[in-house]
């Protein structure tokens, strides 16, 4: 279990509903990277969305929302259109951080927070018309953001039938702009992804975006998956004495520097609040 | 006024579209693969009837919900109509049956409601349309396709010629209406031969000695049972609900038993008395203490009558029954890990063999893998073991095992039912799904099951059962619930008798919540809706209950209360249904000996292997279903959720070498690890029922060590799955299996916690009735404290030593024997003082660091084991020399046989443990080492039997399962 969080710490919300299965993991994740943490359910934020103000940080984590029915997030983002678009928006243009994962970047899309800018995107059905659950090479931008180090390369599962990012871009025809560019598959040597590195097919082997000033990421890949070094799903060739490698042993970083390098953003902004009022 | 409409949903605007998977399989398997220049497509299609007001509201809905993506298009039609197509184009809409649950009709009705249609005139159902342009179709093609697009037992569905206008049954027509009153069944007069009348033509599946104990029964009353009284005690004593043949008593030869088991495998347990066994064999799981604070349940259950008719639902309402089990448990554990074994008929059994009425082992395998994916997935708890196993003795019946391990604090482990309790239903809603379940899966399957038997197959709701997942654990920790327990087998006939068992209740049926109307009461008692759950509550706590369970959006209804008098009374609209006694329910029923024939031995087989190559064989049994990657079916189960996982089923250099068992930490702080793995010694069973268990045990145990377990605190679990127990031989069989499962779990001092059986899997055809093979699968759950220590089974170094722990294998039994000849001969025997030594020094190796990698000898024996190692090593190979070995080159490269390891280790650490090893008389040797080539060779000597690249091996060893799913 985490460590008790100091009540200073940054608020990060944990939205769930019917068929959300991985809030769990993605408390504890927030937790051990030092945030303080609510689980929502969604009817309980639609009643009071007034908890989003406190928050810094809202997560849709991963999961079958609505058993997927119909599609990937459908039924949770038709919900979240129906009863909270202006909040979420006023959350997001108010500077709040916001992380889906999986099912939760799938909701974000279909929202449209995602990507947000010109054209739409969708996700849609894996090339291999099936579930994959498989640990992949990730590639991350080279923007600066809250989430991750700019060109850093991450190892971290995916699990997903419906991860395969397409682009539909507007009348002029671009590309998908690569400062939204979150994460790319790629081969273990970095060189560029096919099956099955590339687990879903997707548009420029896209495994996460970003909104357009960053602060919105959405990510097929679960880090929350991989937050103590065991969880490596080769940990036990890492170390020739067969110990159990410490994070400085580890060729990659773990998933949850993503989320600790969120909440560091928020405290430093804390941090500024902080200090803001300290002078006056 | 209500209107009508058809929404279909046409996906022609994505960028990079691929033909739909399971047009693409089902053309595949009726032997017209698709070819280029085919214009495939498959159509979500949506009926609505809603009020006449919001007919306006229809077309945003279609656009910004049904269709809500750049890649498709809605399209919206008044009545059942579809849109247009060409000429050219041939159609097949296939849709659920009236009455079979739905569920994507659920999720469209809970958005219309978000969207303001008003919900009670709403009705949905969902149906899906395949076009096939391009491809020469008659009607019987066509039909011939629909048959493999739907499964006749829940779906229906209609096919339309080039251009022909489609015309479905009506999507919201509903079923009959059953009859409401009380009806009595006249059986105080009536003779024997009638009595057997009555139970067959009921579906009680009861023998003339339990009818003949009703009888006299209500002729001591001086009345008639009613029907749902019938009912409930056919129910309640069902083979299924009351396993009255493991716990009946037997003549075996000179012994005498009681009790089955009570007198074997549970007599171990409590002679053993381990502190940790929380709760053993009395709840819907079993419980052991991880600590003093956390404890984990384990359960197994199979689905297998179900599975052989509709493999997607049966599989999947069996993944759904066993996590029922485990929030059943105590007053609810959190389910954390699922398992799965199966049982097929080999998947190129041809066509001709199969025994009429039934699907092909392909097909079963196919669907059963998705149905356990579907609902283990959306149900958010890992799948991360199990096996799959092929013999020819499965066609017709196939085994379908499902496993749920669940944590929880020892607060939780009691339940109770006091008087004054209410009897709360919680979940699905109750419909004419499952009626019989229990009685039919005690009997033999036929060529005309599918027929009568329909109304026992459901499709499951794993969104359902995930809400009542997230309530229950809310009201568990908030100490709401005295007793709780799942609606599995019976439904609430079972849930509430079992609850009631002392206590006695009165119930009112009307006030159950039903998916339609019509349903009768009798109905209503005894259907086995899946997703539901009955709680006993404290009225005073009734509202908070409540409270919670609106928020997680689950329903509710209090269906009457426990009571002190030890009468169960069914009321209808206030009419009494039913009066029974629960002292003659659960303790009326007749014990009858069973004598038994104990098993002989068969003569020796030896397998014929005369002038085969060492190598081809090697090759053979790699590709082999039982030995061949199950990657593909392991990826697409979600094997990381949760995020516990600390071994996969698959790891290596390549993530994709097999794992002995998987295990997870359950507090996620890396202060104790769960070890789980299964033994299933299925070429055993024939040859020696008493060797299989003891087999079994012993490969669950050595998975368990070789995957971190430790034998300081493991348990099992067993499950029976058998044919005809009326045969007395069958019955010896099971006899033996029970004697050697007791003797291997005292051997070892692992308790059996929990169990559950299977038997009358037999198929009839013909005339002819078979009987499986028979199964005793044994499932593992081992604790440790701290990280895991494990090496995995994957090489690491070049130039490591390779050593051979354990005695000699035999072929009887051996896979090889399997393949090549039959069954019979005398197996390796099962050794209870070798067995605990090598256990405990090889988890005290492990703990050492000693073991750079390790994995036991099981189907293939030794030259299998050592592939799989290299298979893992990224580019390492084995050099073994064999020479030495007791037996014949074939018996040592592929016998097989209990307590064997290989292992690699450093050459500086060879000496010591060899030593040890002296000390503890366990046989050792060094017969090898790894090298850096890449090759795979064994020598006798001086004479070279195998040399193989190890990638070659590896990609013969992956194609068997992939040929089932093909890599895109």
């Amino acid at each position: 279990m985490a460590d008790p969080v100091k009540n200073d710490a940054p608020l990060a919300l944990v939205l769930r509903a019917a068929g959300t299965n991985c809030d769990r993991e993605t408390v504890h994740a927030l937790e051990l990277a030092g945030a303080q943490v609510e689980s929502v359910h969604v009817n309980a934020l639609s009643r009071d969305p007034s908890i989003l103000e406190r928050a810094g940080l809202l997560a849709f984590p991963g999961g079958f929302t609505f058993g997927d029915d119909v599609a990937s997030g459908a039924v949770m983002a038709h919900i979240l259109e129906k009863r909270l678009r202006t909040h979420l928006h006023n959350f997001v243009d108010g500077g709040g951080l916001v992380i889906g994962i999986c099912n939760g970047f799938q909701v974000l899309v279909r929202l449209g927070l995602l990507p947000a800018g010109e054209g739409e995107a969708a996700m849609l059905w894996n090339r291999s018309g099936r579930f994959e659950d498989r640990w992949v090479h990730l590639q991350a931008g080279n923007r600066e953001c809250p989430w991750f180090e700019p060109g850093q390369r991450y190892f971290i599962p995916v699990a997903h039938a419906e991860g395969r990012f397409e682009w539909f871009p507007d009348e002029t025809g671009a590309e998908f702009p690569d400062s939204q560019v979150a994460f790319r598959y790629s081969s273990s040597d970095g060189s560029a992804a096919s099956y099955p590195d590339d687990p879903n097919g997707s548009y420029g082997a896209i495994a996460g975006v970003l909104s357009p000033d960053g602060r919105v990421l959405g990510m097929m890949p679960h880090p929350e998956r991989f937050v103590r070094p065991e969880h490596h799903p080769t940990w036990m060739r890492i170390r020739s004495d067969g110990e159990i490698p410490s994070e400085s042993d580890l060729p990659v970083p773990l998933g949850l520097s993503i989320f600790r390098r969120a909440v560091a953003v928020l405290r430093s902004q804390q941090g500024d609040l902080v200090g803001e009022t300290e002078t006056i | 006024m209500n209107s009508t409409y058809t929404v279909t949903i046409i996906h022609d605007r994505d960028p990079n579209p691929s033909p739909d998977h399971e047009l693409c399989d089902a053309l595949t398997s009726i032997g017209r693969p698709p070819r280029s220049g085919d214009r495939l497509a498959a159509d979500p299609v949506f009926y609505l009837k809603v009020a006449a007001e919001d007919a306006a509201r229809i077309e945003p809905l279609a656009r910004e919900f049904l269709a809500g993506s750049p890649a498709c298009r809605a399209v919206v039609e008044e009545g059942v109509e579809f849109p247009e197509r060409s000429e050219e184009e041939a159609a097949i809409v296939v849709q659920r049956r009236p009455g079979v649950m739905d569920p994507v009709s659920q999720s469209v009705l809970h958005a219309m409601a978000e969207s303001g249609f008003t919900r009670e005139s709403c009705q949905v159902r969902s149906a899906r349309r395949y076009r096939l342009g391009g491809v020469d179709t008659t009607p019987q093609f066509l039909d011939g396709l629909a048959s493999r697009l739907g499964n006749g037992i829940v779906d229906e569905w209609s096919s339309f010629g080039g251009g022909e206008a489609e015309r479905v049954p009506d999507p919201f027509r509903e079923f009959p209406s059953h009859g409401q009153g009380r009806v009595e069944i006249s059986l105080m007069e009536v003779s024997d031969e009638e009595l057997m009348r009555i139970s067959d033509d009921g579906g009680l599946s009861l023998d003339l000695a339990e009818m003949k104990a009703i009888r006299d029964h209500y002729r001591e009353k001086g009345r008639e049972p009613s029907e749902i009284e019938l009912e409930t005690i056919a129910q309640t004593w069902s083979e299924h609900c009351c396993h009255k043949t493991l716990t009946g008593a037997v003549e075996h030869g000179d012994l005498r038993y009681k009790n089955l088991l009570k007198d074997t495998i549970f007599r171990v347990t409590r002679e053993l008395d381990l502190p940790w066994c929380w709760s053993i064999f009395r709840d819907n799981a079993g419980v052991i203490g991880i600590d003093d604070e956390w404890g984990v349940s384990f359960k197994v259950e199979t689905h297998n009558h179900p599975s052989a008719l509709e493999p997607y639902g049966g599989a999947g309402t069996g993944v759904g029954g066993v996590i029922r089990d485990t929030l059943g448990t105590g007053v609810g554990a959190r389910p954390i890990l699922n398992t799965d074994v199966f049982c097929f008929a080999p998947t190129d059994t041809p066509r001709e063999d199969l025994p009429s009425g039934t699907l092909h082992p392909r097909r079963l395998l196919k669907g059963v893998v998705s149905g356990v994916r579907d609902y283990g997935n959306r149900m958010g708890i890992p799948t991360a073991n199990g096996a799959i196993h092929f013999h020819p003795g499965f066609v017709g019946n196939p085994l379908v095992f499902c496993g749920s391990v669940g944590l929880m604090r020892k607060e939780h482990v009691e339940k109770e039912v006091l008087p004054g309790d209410l009897v709360v239903a919680v979940g699905g809603r109750t419909g004419r799904d499952g009626i019989h379940g229990a009685t039919f899966s005690s009997r033999e399957l036929t060529e005309d099951s599918e027929e009568v038997s329909s109304g026992a197959v459901q499709i499951g709701n794993p969104l359902e059962e995930k809400k009542v997942l997230d309530a229950l654990m809310r009201i568990r920790d908030e100490n709401l619930c005295r007793s709780v327990t799942d609606c599995g087998a019976g439904g609430f006939s079972s849930a509430v008798g079992e609850m009631g068992e002392t206590t006695g209740a009165d119930v009112h049926l009307d006030r159950a919540p039903i998916k339609y109307a019509g349903l009768g009461p009798t109905e209503v008692w005894i259907s086995e809706a899946q997703e539901r759950m009955v709680f006993a509550v404290d009225p005073e706590k009734l509202a908070r209950i409540e409270e919670i369970l609106a928020e997680e959006e689950v329903e509710s209804a209090v269906l009457g209360e426990f009571r002190g008098d030890g009468n169960l009374k069914l009321f209808h609209h206030g009419e009494l249904m039913g009066e029974l006694d629960v002292q003659f329910l659960h303790g009326g029923r007749p014990d009858n000996v069973r004598v038994s024939i104990p098993p002989q031995p068969r003569p020796e087989m030896p397998a014929v292997v005369g002038g085969r190559d060492a190598g081809d064989l090697l090759e053979l049994l790699l590709a082999d279903g039982n030995v061949a990657s199950k990657e593909p079916v392991i990826r697409q189960y979600d094997h990381e959720v949760q995020g516990r996982m600390t071994l996969r089923p698959l790891a290596g250099a390549d993530r994709d070498a097999p794992m002995d068992g998987c295990a997870l930490d359950p507090l996620r702080d890396g202060s104790y690890q769960v070890v789980v793995s299964c033994g299933l010694a299925l070429g055993m069973g024939e040859v020696d029922p008493y060797q299989m268990a003891c087999h079994s045990v012993d490969e669950a145990l050595r998975n368990s060590i070789a995957s971190g377990g430790s034998l300081e605190r493991s348990a099992l679990l067993d499950n029976f799955a058998w044919g005809d127990v009326k045969d007395p031989e069958i019955l010896g069989q099971i006899v033996e299996c029970s004697r050697g499962a007791a003797d291997a779990a005292r051997a070892y001092g692992t308790p059996f916690i929990s169990g559950k059986d299977s038997l009358h899997n037999t198929y009839r055809s013909g005339g002819v009735s078979r009987s499986i093979p028979p199964v005793l699968l044994v499932s593992a759950i081992s604790i440790t404290s701290g990280p895991l220590r494990v090496p995995g089974s994957d090489l690491k170094d070049c130039s490591s030593k390779m050593m051979l722990f354990g005695p000699e294998g035999a072929n009887p039994g051996s896979l090889l024997q399997m393949l090549l000849a039959g069954s019979g001969g005398i197996p390796a025997p099962f050794d209870a003082r070798l067995g605990p030594q090598l256990l405990e020094q090889m988890r005290m190796w492990i703990v050492e660091g000693k073991m750079r990698a390790l994995h036991d000898l099981s189907d293939g024996g030794l030259a299998v084991a050592a592939a799989e190692m290299a298979f893992g090593g990224g580019g390492l190979g084995i050099d073994l020399d064999v020479a030495g070995g007791a037996a014949d080159l074939h018996t040592t490269l592929f016998g097989e046989g209990p307590h064997r390891f290989l292992a690699e280790v450093r050459a500086s650490d060879v000496d010591e443990i060899v030593e040890v090893a002296a000390a503890r008389e366990i046989p050792v040797r060094c017969i090898g080492e790894t090298n850096s080539e890449g090759i795979l060779r064994v020598r006798s000597g001086d004479t070279t039997c195998i040399e193989k690249s190890v990638e070659e091996l590896k990609s013969i060893w992956k194609s068997s399962l992939e040929a089932t799913w093909p890599t895109p």
